[in-house]
């Protein structure tokens, strides 16, 4: 399927990744390109097959509900690229 | 004592054991070699007081008779890595001076055998990338070049400065990893040794993620046994990594040597490419001949759904990095460009952040998973990589271990494959099929092209088994007698 500059609009949109309006043609260009290429994939029966997400035939292990680790905040903000009194700094979220 | 660089892994443990030379002196001759090839720009970070005080607290274990398996080996470090106080970047912007303030289980598994960091290797960013040039601190140059030419060819990717340094004797061995071919192919190019073990066999924590069900840590090496060598400490159980193996780790490096007599071999008819160099096609009849000639038995077999991973792989490694990469939004750590708003914020960071490929995945993860293209893209291709894993189940019935090229090329030039994108993924065509079914693969140099330039064979081997790899590993190194090394034009 053709990708146009309106889906990567969207796409740019809801991977919260900013590009600006010259360059939404190039990239609809590319991306497109990269889908029509993984397209072939239609080609393959896939009736009836259980899809892979893991290629490891174990559930998953459980552990005791227990606090492991923790008490760390000043660890914790060490790279934070801005911080006060022990908790990171934002932008305002509510309006 | 620059020889101390030229000494395998093994050699230069034996060495440091019967304190023929002190770890300090080992590290300080990687050192002195690493500063006089920053023209490889192999290195983003090196770390030489950090080196020269581990080496010194290995001699003292020396001394005192004791030491771990790897006391006092001068290793580099993929900076995918995260390393405790040691600046950790994926090769990325976005990371910025991020400073992990935790080891990964897989180099404190190393410093708790005794090993040396030297510093942090050269990546593509986030390891999305098979030539290195996608690196926020650009590309490392490959240590080989084409006889006759100085044009500067890519090292491979996203493991490049792990192989680089390597093959350039700046290190003795290196962590890596492979998602797609991360290793195997840097490995194939720079005439080094790699292996992606089994999926979970090395822990993923601490590893910066990119395509979770798909990463696995490995070593770069200079021979099958160093290789073993480090495997063996990378490997085994943490209950920090759901997805770990709780299978004990054998002795890998006492499968080096072993018979190989009666291993069955499988040879996939699929894997002869289109267009794939006749000198590729020669060696690997070449390694089926040495095989053989070692007592194997030769099988053809089928993976009929080959040509199907690499189109399978470009819509899972991307939508599991949409969903990784989400962690990217300038508030705990890394960059922030600030905006007016918080989404702003976000896209903004994002977009000064991430590089032209990260951002191109990023984007189709996010398109394949949105509402509408899921089943059509992201659940189909989980269907296809369930047939591609049948298609080895099927292989291994009848053979023990199959051979294949590496890769489809030998090393390219800097530059040449960047404006394709699908040109650059088809790299990894040998390669991916191995990531998608969460088997071990194996790279070993086997031979050189008519320019000159290495060129690698690979092993893959049914799960959990890469002690049959490094077995058929020890006898192809064996036959194959690879022994060039580039010239060093790059030493300051």
């Amino acid at each position: 399927m053709a990708i146009d500059a309106a889906t990567v609009r969207k796409v740019a949109r809801l991977a919260r990744i900013r590009v600006e309006e010259d360059r939404l043609e190039g990239l609809a260009a590319e991306l497109s390109g990269i889908l029509a290429w993984i397209e072939q994939l239609n080609e393959v029966d896939t009736e009836g097959v259980a899809p892979m997400a893991s290629t490891e035939a174990v559930s998953l292990p459980m552990r005791e509900d227990v606090v492991t680790d923790g008490g760390d905040a000043a660890v914790i903000l060490a790279n934070a690229p801005k911080s006060d009194r022990g908790f990171f700094v934002v932008p305002k979220v509510v309006e | 004592m620059s020889e101390l660089t030229h000494l395998t892994l093994k050699d230069a443990l034996a060495g440091l054991k019967q304190r023929r030379f002190s770890a300090v002196e080992l590290a300080q001759a990687h050192l002195d070699a690493i500063a006089a090839a920053r023209a490889l720009n192999a290195y983003v970070l090196e770390t030489p007081e950090q080196a020269l005080a581990m080496a010194a607290a290995s001699d003292a274990r020396l001394k005192a008779g004791e030491g771990g398996r790897l006391e006092g080996a001068a290793l580099g470090i993929k900076d995918l890595f995260c390393t405790e106080g040691v600046r950790s970047t994926a090769g990325s912007r976005i990371l910025g001076n991020f400073t992990p303030p935790y080891e990964s289980t897989v180099t404190a598994k190393l410093w708790r055998d005794g090993a040396v960091m030297l510093g942090k290797l050269n990546m593509d960013e986030f390891a999305m990338g098979s030539s290195n040039e996608t690196s926020a601190f650009g590309p490392v140059v490959n240590p080989w070049r084409s006889r006759g030419s100085n044009r500067p060819l890519t090292p491979g990717g996203s493991s490049g400065g792990s192989a680089a340094a390597v093959a350039a004797d700046l290190a003795l061995a290196a962590t890596a990893t492979d998602t797609g071919g991360s290793i195997r192919q840097p490995a194939s190019f720079t005439g080094t040794v790699g292996i992606k073990p089994t999926y979970g066999r090395c822990s993923r924590w601490g590893i910066v993620a990119f395509a979770s069900s798909l990463d696995q840590a490995g070593p770069l090496a200079k021979t099958v046994e160093d290789a073993a060598i480090l495997l063996r400490s990378m490997s085994g159980h943490d209950p920090k990594d759901s997805t770990s193996l709780p299978s004990a780790v054998p002795d890998y490096p006492s499968f080096v040597g072993k018979s190989v007599k009666g291993l069955r071999i499988g040879v996939p008819k699929e894997y002869r490419a289109e267009g794939m160099p006749p000198e590729i096609e020669t060696l690997w009849s070449d390694g089926v001949a040495w095989l053989k000639d070692a007592g194997c038995e030769v099988v053809e077999v089928s993976l009929p759904h080959t040509k199907y991973a690499l189109p399978a792989y470009y819509i899972i490694a991307p939508a599991e990095a949409s969903s990784n990469l989400a962690r990217y939004d300038g508030m705990r750590y890394g960059l922030r460009v600030d905006g007016p708003t918080l989404t702003d914020t976000y896209e903004a960071t994002r977009a000064a952040g991430f590089g032209d490929e990260v951002r191109r995945r990023v984007m189709i993860g996010a398109y394949v998973l949105s509402a509408g293209y899921y089943d059509a893209y992201y659940l189909k291709a989980l269907k296809v990589r369930r047939r591609i894993a049948d298609d080895f189940s099927a292989a291994f019935e009848t053979a023990d271990a199959l051979l294949t090229p590496t890769a489809p090329s030998a090393a390219f030039g800097l530059g040449e494959n960047t404006a394709d994108p699908i040109a650059m993924y088809l790299n990894d065509i040998f390669t991916v099929t191995v990531n998608l079914a969460g088997l071990p693969g194996l790279s070993l140099p086997a031979g050189l092209d008519a320019q000159g330039l290495p060129l690698g064979l690979q092993l893959i081997g049914r799960a959990e088994d890469e002690a049959t790899l490094f077995q058929l590993g020890g006898a192809l190194e064996k036959a194959a007698a690879f022994r060039a090394k580039p010239a060093p034009w790059w030493r300051a």
